[in-house]
This record gives structure tokens, sequence and C-alpha cells, in this order.
């Protein structure tokens, strides 16, 4: 068996960044297993611009922004499998891969698991309705688009408004397409505002806040949706059904961490972001297995995902130089108004970079950090909304003890 | 004219393809008309995927005699057809002192039925059997298994088509006349057919085709049941199938199936629907399935939900007694070569093949049929890399490459697999196809990263154009054409 210090899972703007990072920190035995033929990831189908702002301070196109990655890589001469699929992962740290060379394993002294996210489906809503076809997850429907040069639909609706959903109206309608709709079923929009802006108001596609798609109809290609405001408690309001004539229907409805092979590997997932506890380090509850990017919790932005992983490299130089990293006691708890946070333990030995989303949009707010009656830290949030992840640093020397921090957001 | 064909099977579900299957048996020309694109599209394939064991109906019928026989039989016949299937028996579950007397009731019954092995179990047997099933008591069904019914079906056929029978897909019969030598003259969408012996397996439109044949015109009562499917995550948790006590009316709640490939089905829900079908799943039974499935299954997690989907199954109502009618295997003397199957329902995946050698019978009983020395009773089925172990891996990757790389990641199908589904002996083109012979698809993404390695295939394969790609059926296209 193949031995290797580091193993990345996922060649994707995650797996890329944390690579580099590694190897500029003086790592050099590491091997990247890259599922699909070629680097990237899901950059490869981002054919859009709006990327590398924060990481580049300019705006790039999905490949274009992985490509930066990719030169690293190859000038770094870090070793790169493409076509190779990882099938299982054990917690003491065995790979095993599925390559047209044969089943390859390798042992390794530390895992990194940047598997990204897949969409949820039709099935996981239990929308229903018929089972026509023309119904496409967004991601699905652009890498048709993007990389296989084909159309999905002509008359096109679309549930949720998720970015990639946004995205696509925009790219459909650029395409021929004709967009009649987005519903979304929130009373506020899931995608960030600038999607909202660039794709739906640009091009005068309407979206419906409060709204839910209740039913599907076609029997062999999809004919049509039915359409209900939904109240608070999210059920559809009798009366307000509408019914709607399309070719296609696009879900997105949101990304879930893909984390099957972090769960083979004995890591405990946290509900709310569906990735793994973590801690400062970004090393999940198995000793040697680090996570980040969009398998540890979804990213609003690319940008993001690459600084996460290079911030997870430093810890990942610690632990293959020591077998471990100091450790992590102090929990982190949050208030109601807190979908999920990142990290979840901290040492408080380090400062290091919370992570977190508003489950409600709450204008200006303040969101403060505290351990019993010591203020850790407090800031200030413009306008926090659930569509953008929130991101400050935390200083060490303010954690007084190791009793557990608790974050919590007041709106101003 | 064109061929003229023994016998033809309308129907390619599982009960037409079993027939054609046991008179491949003899020296016959045989076909199969189908009016889908694919076996298994109707009632076969919109099932629990059950071995029954023969407990849920009466003595005397010929579907507790069918399903008895089917149940018995079922290792060589699984063995025979390569088709994985489980004996991990059946627990029907009660609460309290009111359903104790019902469960008796149909304790009595399997012990009339001699239902093998079958026993009244309490509490602590039932968490000694399964952690994870509650009940006060239960009756254990050692005899009851699972089985995937598109790999059934469509070994069936496969093994028919293997020994000399032919499939016709997309052939819906419209019409059948007799002429004056008694041939059958069947015209299809697809041409006409012209055969001696005729038999109709048409499940769900039996009623129509009985009806052509010169046998009765019955009413459909058509029964529907909506099912949820559960992640494999939830499989772990449950390792037979789930009925609660039957209610006042006999009829059973929604009850939780574990699957041979390891998900777990609940339902289904039961509500008749007359004479339409209808495969819309609605919010109204999902809330059903969420209330009634929670109570047998404590994983009925939101977070497991896969996929829902819809059965219709073809009930008729017998006139004289308003009960349900029994499995039909008719013919009559002003219809000679003709022989009619109707009202075949549950526990037809069990019954297929008893139901089949019994229709052969018919056929012996008018005409002397000659053996087919080349026949063999053995198929083998794709090789499923995720089935194997490490060395099994290895070793298929050594003979196939293709085997190396991996197109549906939840499923953990490679592309060798889906190369071989979609040179399928029957013809079959369809991305759901590749979907019942590969699993591909059919995990938590619901073909999220495949879906687009399947649709190139079948281009690259098959020289499809884009717009040529259909899901299940004519008219389900896959894709406008190119962009721009």
């Amino acid at each position: 068996m193949q031995k290797r210090d580091v193993v990345i899972i996922g060649g994707g703007p995650a797996g890329l960044a944390a690579a580099a990072e590694l190897k500029k920190r003086g790592v050099d035995d590491i091997l990247i297993i890259e599922r699909e033929k070629q680097l990237g990831g899901i950059l490869r189908q981002c054919i859009h611009d709006g990327f590398g702002l924060t990481r580049f301070g300019q705006t790039l196109s999905g490949p274009e922004y992985s490509q930066r990655f990719i030169d690293q890589v190859k000038e770094m001469q870090i070793e790169v499998l493409t076509n190779a699929t990882v099938i299982d992962l054990t917690d003491d740290k065995i790979v095993t891969a599925d390559t047209r060379d044969g089943l390859l394993q390798v042992q390794a002294r530390a895992i990194i698991l940047t598997m990204g996210c897949r969409e949820r489906t039709r099935g996981a809503l239990a929308i229903p309705g018929q089972r026509p076809s023309g119904i496409y997850n967004a991601g699905v429907a652009q890498s048709y688009m993007n990389l296989y040069n084909t159309m999905v639909g002509k008359e096109i609706i679309i549930m949720g408004s998720g970015d990639i959903g946004l995205i696509m109206a925009r790219r459909m309608t650029l395409e021929g397409a004709h967009v009649k709709a987005v519903f979304e079923v929130l009373p506020y929009p899931s995608g960030l505002p600038r999607n909202i802006e660039q794709c739906l108001n640009d091009y005068n596609i309407p979206l419906y806040l409060s709204h839910s798609v209740i039913n599907i109809k076609g029997d062999t290609r999809i004919e049509g949706v039915t359409v209900a405001e939904v109240g608070p408690d999210m059920k559809p309001i009798p009366g307000t059904e509408k019914d709607f004539t399309c070719d296609t229907l696009v879900l997105s409805v949101g990304l879930i961490p893909e984390n099957e092979l972090s769960l083979a590997a004995g890591v405990t997932l946290d509900g709310r972001t569906k990735g793994a506890f973590v801690d400062e380090n970004f090393q999940t509850d198995v000793p040697g297995v680090f996570a980040a990017g969009n398998v540890l919790h979804v990213h609003d932005l690319v940008d993001f995902v690459s600084l996460e992983a290079e911030a997870l490299a430093a810890g990942v130089n610690e632990y293959l130089n020591s077998d471990e990293v100091a450790p992590c006691d102090i929990e982190i708890e949050t208030d109601r108004n807190i979908g999920h946070i990142i990290p979840q333990k901290v040492s408080g030995e380090k400062n290091f970079r919370m992570s977190m989303r508003v489950r409600k949009p709450m204008g200006r707010c303040k969101i403060i950090v505290s351990q019993g009656d010591n203020t850790v830290k407090s800031t200030i949030v413009p306008n926090a909304i659930p569509a953008e992840m929130i991101q400050f640093d935390v200083a060490a020397d303010k954690i007084m003890s190791n009793e557990k921090i608790e974050v919590s957001v007041y709106e101003q | 004219m064109g061929t003229q064909y023994d016998i033809v099977v309308i129907g390619g579900g599982v009960v037409g393809s079993a027939v054609a299957r046991e008179l491949s048996r003899y020296q016959l020309k045989i076909c199969v008309l189908e009016k889908e694109l694919d076996v298994c599209n109707g009632v076969s394939g919109r099932n629990t995927g059950l071995l029954h064991s023969g407990i849920l109906h009466e003595k005397n019928l010929l579907r507790t005699e069918c399903c008895m026989e089917g149940n018995a039989e079922f290792e060589q016949v699984a063995s025979e057809l390569d088709v994985p299937f489980k004996r991990c028996g059946k627990l029907i579950v009660g609460f309290g002192e009111e359903e104790k007397k019902r469960l008796e009731g149909l304790y009595q019954r399997g012990l009339e039925n001699e239902i093998p092995g079958i026993k009244m179990i309490d509490h602590d047997e039932i968490k000694s059997l399964d952690p994870n099933i509650d009940g006060d008591f239960a009756i254990y069904v050692p005899s009851a298994g699972i089985l995937c019914p598109f790999t059934y079906t469509i070994a069936l056929a496969e093994n028919a088509v293997e020994n000399g029978a032919e499939y016709y897909f997309d052939h819906e019969v419209t019409g059948v006349e007799k002429d004056e030598e008694g041939l059958f003259h069947i015209s299809t969408n697809g041409g006409e057919f012209v055969t001696r012996w005729v038999v109709n397996c048409a499940g769900l439109y039996a009623f129509r085709i009985s009806e052509m044949l010169g046998f009765e015109a019955y009413v459909p009562n058509r029964i529907k049941g909506e099912y949820e499917i559960l992640d494999k995550k939830a499989g772990n948790f449950l390792s037979m199938p789930v009925y609660p006590t039957p209610n006042e009316s006999g009829a059973f709640d929604v009850h939780v199936t574990p699957t041979i490939d390891g998900n777990v089905l609940v339902g289904p829900t039961i509500e008749t629907i007359g004479t339409k079908i209808d495969y819309a799943v609605t919010q109204k039974m999902i809330d059903v399935l969420v209330e009634q499935g929670s109570r047998m299954f404590s994983r009925m997690n939101r977070d497991y939900y896969i996929r829902n989907y819809v059965g219709v199954f073809p009930t008729i109502e017998d006139p004289e007694t308003h009960k349900e009618m029994d499995f039909q295997i008719q013919t009559k003397e002003s219809a000679p070569h003709a022989v009619n199957l109707v009202c075949i329902n549950s526990p037809g995946l069990t019954s297929a093949l008893p139901l089949a050698r019994r229709v052969v019978e018919k056929v012996k009983a008018q005409e002397e049929l000659t053996a087919n020395e080349k026949f063999n009773p053995i198929r083998k089925g794709i090789v499923k890399f995720a089935d194997q172990d490490e060395e099994g891996k290895q070793r298929l990757i050594e003979q196939d490459p293709d085997y190396g790389e991996i197109y549906c990641r939840c499923e953990c199908v490679t592309r060798a697999e889906v190369k071989q589904a979609l040179h399928n002996v029957l013809g079959v083109s369809t991305i759901s196809g590749v979907k019942y012979r590969t699993r591909a698809s059919m995990g938590r993404c619901q073909g999220g990263y495949c879906e687009t390695r399947l649709t190139q295939m079948v281009q690259e394969e098959l020289g499809k154009q884009k717009e040529e790609i259909l899901l299940n059926k004519n008219g389900a296209y896959m894709f406008t054409g190119e962009v721009k």
C-alpha cells in the first residue's frame, strides 16, 4: 500500500487551495484525488463571472478562477490523480479509490476532505405530482448547457431562488429560452442580492416570494406546475393556486455537503451545517481528518472557500509535525438567530475566523461573542441576510477560560 | 404477410415475461408485445418488491396457491436467473388487546394456509429479531422475502429472449381479429402480428384485451398506492418488512419494507380510483405516509427522503360477492387458443412463474408441445462493482478498465455497467432502462452526478441525437437540442 503524508479528496477550489498552501508551508508528500477528468470542481461549469473579487481583487469566470490554482498546483509539482473516485475511507485514514488502473489504496497520515456539495432534489422535498422528464436541478442544467452544449428546455419555471437557479435564469434567457418566473418559498430570496439584480431584474424575470410549486403535471414531458402562495407556516394558502405551463422545471432549492466518505471514516456531522464538527484547525472529530469548503458548510462565494482551505493548511501542517493539534475543548454555542457556525470548538490558544449565517434577514445587527460575562468580540454587521455568510476574526487573547463561548445576534 | 407466431403474449410485465420464459421451454415461435419502451413499466415495477408468503389471502384462492408455490421455489429461481433476493422474514405487529384479537384471526388463517414456520411472538422476541422494530406482539412470517421487481422482470425477459422469444416495445395492441383459419390478427401501432395463440398479460389494461379476445368486458376498479423511498442510511435500521395489524375492514395501513438494495419503502397508502390510472403523488398521501410510517419506523425522517412513487393495481370487483376477484386464468371454448389473465395484482410478483406454468398447461390442454432441447434456464445479470469485495473489484477492473470509472457515485455504479446496460439484449435505450439495470441515479443525489454521463453514453454507444434521448417513454424527451 502506498503511504502519503496528505491525501486530499476532491480537486475543486477547496482541495486545490489547501494543496498549494500546504506545499508553501513545506509539506511535499501530497496527493490530490479527483473524480472528474479535469481539476477545478464545480467551477468548470460556472462560466459566468464574479469570482475572485475577495481573493484576487478582480472579477473572473469560474474556469479562470480555478485555473489560477490549477497552475499553481502544477508549478509546485503537486501530484494529482484525476478520473479516480474515492469509494472508501477508514478512520485510520486508508483511502480506496477506483481508477482505470485498478483499485488504489493509500495510507495517509492526514486526510483533507474537500468533496464539495450536492443539490437538494425534488425527491428530497417530496414535491407532489407526476414524474415527467424535464425536471432538472439547476446545477445539472448548468452542466448540460456549459459542459455538454445541451439545451434542456425552452419554457422554464424555476423553483427556489438559490444562486445557481438565478445564474441559470440568466444563462437560459441568453440562450433563447423563456424563463417565466422564479418561485421562492421563503419570504426573502435565498440567493445573493447581486444575483437577483443581475440575473432576474436585468432580464425582467419575476420573482415571487412566499410561493411554492405544489404540483407537477405531465405524463411524458412536464407540461406545467401549480404554484401557491404559502403562509408563515410554509403551507400553501387555499385559494391562491395558479397554473403555469412550462416544458422545464429547474430546481434551485439548496445544497447539501457531500459527506458520505466522512461518515464512512466515522466523522460526526453537525445537523445544522450537514458537514463535520470542526475545531479552529478544521480538524474533524477523527484525528488527522480535516475538512474545508462546501463539504464543511455551504459557502456563498468561492473566494471564502479558498481562504478557508488555506487556513486549514496551517492546522494540517501542525498535525503532521507533531501528530496532533492543540486540544480544542471550548465549545461554541449560538442563539436561535444563527443558522450555523464554524468552528464548533476552539482551543483558546489561537486566533481564529468565525463563519456563520443568520436564519432570517435581520438588517443592521450586532454580533456578540462572549464567555460568561466576558465579551470576547463585538462586531456590527450592516445588513445580515441568510444568503450571505458572515465572517470575522476572533483574537485568542480575549478568551479567558475553558468555559463555553456563546455567540448572539441582536437587531439594531 | 409477415412472420406468423405460435404465441403472442400481450404485456411485458413480470407475468408476461414469465409466460414468455416458460413457453420458451418448448419449440414455439413466441413474441411479447409491450406498449411501453421497456419491461416492468406498469404494475410490475410499481409495488413493494415483496416475496409474499401467502398469509394475506384465504386458502383455496388461486392467488394463495400460486403465491405459496412461487415463494417456496424462489431460491432456485433466483439462482437460475441471477436475481438478488433475501428471505428476510416479515413481522405483522400489534399493540393492545383489540389488535391482538385481530392478529390472532390472521394467525389462524396462516396456520390454515400452512404458511411454513409462522409464529406468534411477544415483545422480547420482536426485539431479539430486530431491536428497531416495536410491538407488544407480532406474527413472524419467516418465509417472506424481498427482491427487486425490475431485476426480476428484466431477468425473466432476458432469459426468454436468450431462449428464442422476441420482444416488441412501443407496440400497443389496438385490436384483435380472428380469420377463417382461426389465426389471430393483432393490430398494433407498429403493424399487424399473426399468431395461433394469444395470452393476455396486459396487467392494468387486461380488461381491454379481455374484451378484444372475446372474454368478458370487465370494469376495472383500480387501487392507487403511494410510496416514499428512504435513503440507505435508514436501511441500516430495518432488517425485515413490518406491517401493522390489519384494520377492521381487513386492510393494512402503511407498512415499511427494506429493499434488496438497502433502501426502505414506506407505503403504500390505499385509495380506490375506479377506472382511471393516476400516477401523481399527492400532498395528502405524503402526509399519511409520514404519519403512519413514523408509527412503524422511527427513522421516517425528512433527511432520508429520496423519491416518491405511485403504484396502481388492477382490481376487479366480483359482481356477485362484491369482493375482489381472484386471479383469473381463463380459457373458453368460444375463444380457442386464447388465454386470458385478469385481475393479476398482489401477490403477482411472487406468483409470476406459477401463473406462467398454468398458462403453459392451458396450452398443453389443447395441443401437444415439443420441448426446446436448447432451452437454458440460466441467465446472468450485469456484474455489479458495488457488490464485490476488494479482490473482486480489482479483478473486474483488470478485465475491463471501464469498471475503474465510477459513473454513479451514490450507488457506486461504473461505466462498464452502464455500457452493458445500454447494450441489453432487449434493446432498451431509455435513461430509466439504464437506471433499472444498474441502479445509476437511484441514490440520494437522484442523478445529479451521473445523469450527464448516462445521457452522454446513450449518444456515444447508441448513436442517438440529443433530441432522441428519452427518460422513459415516447414524449418524455430530455433535451431540446444543442445550445445555439
